[in-house]
């Protein structure tokens, strides 16, 4: 019980990430009808706004330290952080340690801005185009993006560590009444689950209860009428996009103390996302999420001893396996629409 | 010729010369002058050209004709590498069985897979072929790669079917039942055609130019020349109109009560065959095969070269695989201290600036240079270098000329 338990936990992190990207997808999927390959680059990009706030947070100085000296007497030289100046050594230090959290605002117009420009610049131009088009220019775009990141940051993974509040793990089990020791889960992980939790609700919040939602589910329905009613639909599923690439933005974001951001990351998370919508359902919301969070926990069951014992390597298919079987038994994905995407 | 029309028989001699004078097209520069790291006549770099041509030819077969774009070609590359490998390891090193069983092997892996994932269309299909091919990697990568014999039973020295992450190697301990366990000088046999061997090469001097010939490139290159052949033929028969047909509209096809399923499966068999093929080609010139052949990345990079060239065209897949491949192996060498000397006339602070300006888009930073090229071909030529020559052509041939050929254009679609 507490092994499952535990899986089922370990599932939700990554799992959180796969509905996240997920449902960026499926919102531009949704809205434009343009199958974004690019979307793991954004992703990646807000990984790399976390960075980028970090270095610059601790962009330092060199000043002369009286105090210290070096072990030939002379005072010692030491880098010091312009923002310790400004705040102080101890709000600056716990500044630069929440540096994560922080790039959560820093992210948001960096990523409107980026989902802005490439619907306006690019996509915009390949909603006639087939949908092969539109894979391979997006392919193209992430190509170029990863690229762009790789020159600037270099090819190595580069740690990003949690605030200290949140490092370490606890014992999940005990609070449940298992034995101590068995369900032990880091803090950033839960942290990761209920910010996805929030960020998805309000997403459905936005779609559900304001009046530009609505406008923007009736144009997914049924964008013709929509702009028959002398309503700007382009309009807003521009903004739509530019939501959607926050919502990628802000996972990676979120993803990078868990797992250090690389150039590649996107990509990584791409392939694996993009089967995820198509285990949703094309163009379901509701189906992107439950499909990560299924394939998630399911990746996680299938990597426990026991299961790889009994079936070696299953850790490492499982989610292209179940993608296959519901392709080919529920066509449609778990709770796909008619219509979509059927020729 | 060869029951070709004049056209393409034209097309297909000019291939043919070409690949043949390669040795000499591809090394225009002196050996030692500044400009021979351009020089991509070196026998690794032209095998490299035809082998991903063979693969890209293969690939416009099934995405040029059908518009089924697959992203899991790479997976069949994988599995001819694989094959052709056991064929030298257990037989004997002429390259001729290990093809065979590269292309059998592939074609039987691709009626499985494609038997599967033609069931759905459009990006269904691509999802269903890019899972396929990450299973096989993630397979070859840790299943196939546990020894479930027991370790090194019959001495080989690899991890069970595939060797995991480091692939499988030739070995003096491999069995061979057909032939010599070691080459003449103790180490590992190289592969051979009937005695030639692959690795030989002779180097002619004219000047200061050096031109090598190698065995393995002429070998490679029959084999396009054939594969290139084959192509032409499919794409001109009966059996390539019925694939077009299956891309211009599917519904009709079924209503003029022809089903198309069989002949979309034929075609996927036979371009996952030119992917094997090319696959045990990859292994023929160099005995290595690995799980990373058969990575999305390694299709990704069949379906650049493709669009790059010109989807359904003939000659545009070769093309973009040899542009590929010579930027991987030209653009990636030059460095900044190359830039400088390039630049070195212009004033100081100028040459700085275009230095940095230049440097990110080569040398290591090619892919980005890729990556453009790629976006820019998407949206402004979908029909691929071809298609960039073409309307250079007409555009060299004078505006009346242009007219009549853009009539002539607006009935032949781009897949010709």
């Amino acid at each position: 019980m507490d092994a499952i338990l535990l899986q089922i936990l370990n599932g939700l992190d990554k799992g959180s990430a796969y509905a996240l990207i997920a449902l960026g997808l499926t919102l531009i999927f949704g809205t434009l009808g343009v199958v974004n390959f690019a979307h793991g680059a954004l992703f990646m990009l807000g990984a790399f706004c976390a960075v980028t706030l970090n270095n610059i947070l601790s962009l330092s100085h060199e000043i002369v330290d009286e105090t210290q000296t070096d072990f030939l007497g002379n005072p010692l030289r030491v880098e010091v952080p312009y923002i310790y100046d400004w705040f102080g050594p101890e709000v600056g230090a716990s500044i630069i340690e929440w540096s994560v959290p922080l790039a959560i605002l820093f992210s948001i117009p960096i990523m409107i801005a980026v989902g802005f420009i490439m619907e306006r610049g690019l996509i915009k131009h390949f909603y006639k185009r087939p949908h092969a088009d539109q894979i391979l220019v997006t392919f193209g775009l992430a190509i170029v993006l990863q690229e762009i990141i790789k020159y600037f940051y270099g090819a190595n993974p580069i740690p990003t560590p949690a605030p200290p509040a949140f490092t370490g793990s606890f014992d999940f089990g005990t609070m449940l009444g298992f034995e101590p020791g068995t369900i032990i889960y880091p803090y950033w992980r839960l942290v990761y689950f209920f910010f996805a939790m929030i960020i998805i609700a309000g997403v459905f919040a936005f779609l559900q209860f304001t009046t530009f939602g609505m406008v923007v589910r009736a144009g997914m329905a049924d964008r013709e009428t929509v702009g028959l009613l002398g309503i700007n639909i382009d309009k807003r599923f521009t903004i739509m996009f530019a939501i959607a690439a926050c919502v990628a933005g802000l996972a990676g974001v979120m993803y990078t103390p868990i797992n250090s951001p690389n150039y590649h990351m996107g990509m990584d998370f791409l392939v694996l996302s993009f089967v995820v919508v198509v285990v949703g359902g094309m163009g379901s919301l509701p189906g992107a999420v439950l499909a990560g969070f299924l394939l998630g926990i399911l990746e996680s069951f299938a990597s426990m001893r026991q299961v790889v014992d009994l079936l070696p390597g299953i850790n490492q298919i499982i989610i292209y396996l179940v993608a296959i079987i519901i392709l080919l038994t529920r066509p449609r994905g778990l709770m796909g629409r008619k219509g979509v995407m059927e020729d | 010729m060869l029951g070709l029309e004049k056209k393409d028989t034209r097309l297909f001699l000019i291939v043919i010369g070409l690949t043949m004078l390669a040795p000499f097209l591809l090394n225009p520069f002196p050996e030692g002058s500044e400009m021979a790291q351009f020089n991509a006549g070196y026998p690794d770099l032209m095998q490299r050209f035809v082998i991903f041509g063979i693969f890209a030819i293969g690939f416009n077969i099934l995405f040029g004709l059908t518009g089924y774009l697959s992203f899991g070609h790479a997976a069949f590359l994988g599995v001819g590498s694989y094959a052709a490998m056991w064929m030298f390891k257990l037989f004997g090193m002429n390259v001729v069985p290990a093809l065979l069983l590269s292309v059998v092997l592939s074609g039987l892996f691709a009626v499985l897979i494609g038997y599967i994932s033609l069931r759905r269309s459009g990006i269904y299909f691509s999802i269903l072929t890019l899972a396929f091919a990450m299973m096989s990697y993630a397979l070859a990568y840790s299943v196939l790669a546990t020894d479930m014999d027991g370790p090194d039973k019959q001495g080989l020295m690899q991890k069970g079917l595939t060797g995991g992450e480091t692939g499988l190697q030739l070995s003096v301990q491999d069995p061979r039942i057909l032939g010599a366990k070691a080459g003449a000088d103790g180490n590992t046999p190289v592969p051979n055609f009937f005695g030639i061997e692959m690795r030989s090469a002779t180097e002619m001097n004219v000047g200061d130019w050096v031109f090598t010939f190698s065995a393995g490139y002429y070998f490679s290159a029959f084999v396009m020349l054939i594969a290139f052949y084959i192509s032409i033929r499919i794409f001109r028969s009966p059996f390539g109109m019925m694939l077009r047909a299956i891309k211009s509209n599917q519904q009709r096809l079924n209503y003029t009560g022809l089903n198309p399923k069989p002949y979309m499966l034929a075609a996927f068999v036979v371009s996952g065959m030119y992917a094997g093929l090319a696959g045990g080609l990859m292994v023929a010139m160099d005995p290595l095969a690995g799980p990373e052949r058969m990575f999305w990345t390694a299709s990704g990079e069949v379906v650049l070269m493709t669009i790059l060239g010109g989807v359904g065209t003939l000659i545009g897949p070769v093309l973009g695989a040899g542009l590929i491949k010579y930027m991987e192996n030209i653009l990636s060498k030059i460095n900044s201290e190359i830039l400088h000397q390039w630049f070195a006339w212009m004033p100081d602070g100028l040459e700085d600036l275009v230095v940095t300006l230049i440097y990110p888009f080569i040398g290591k930073g090619w892919h980005l240079t890729l990556g453009l090229m790629f976006m820019a071909v998407v949206i402004f030529l979908p029909g691929g270098l071809v298609e960039g020559g073409q309307r250079i052509m007409a555009a060299l041939r004078g505006r009346k000329a242009k007219d009549k050929k853009s009539d002539a254009d607006a009935d032949v679609k781009p897949a010709e």
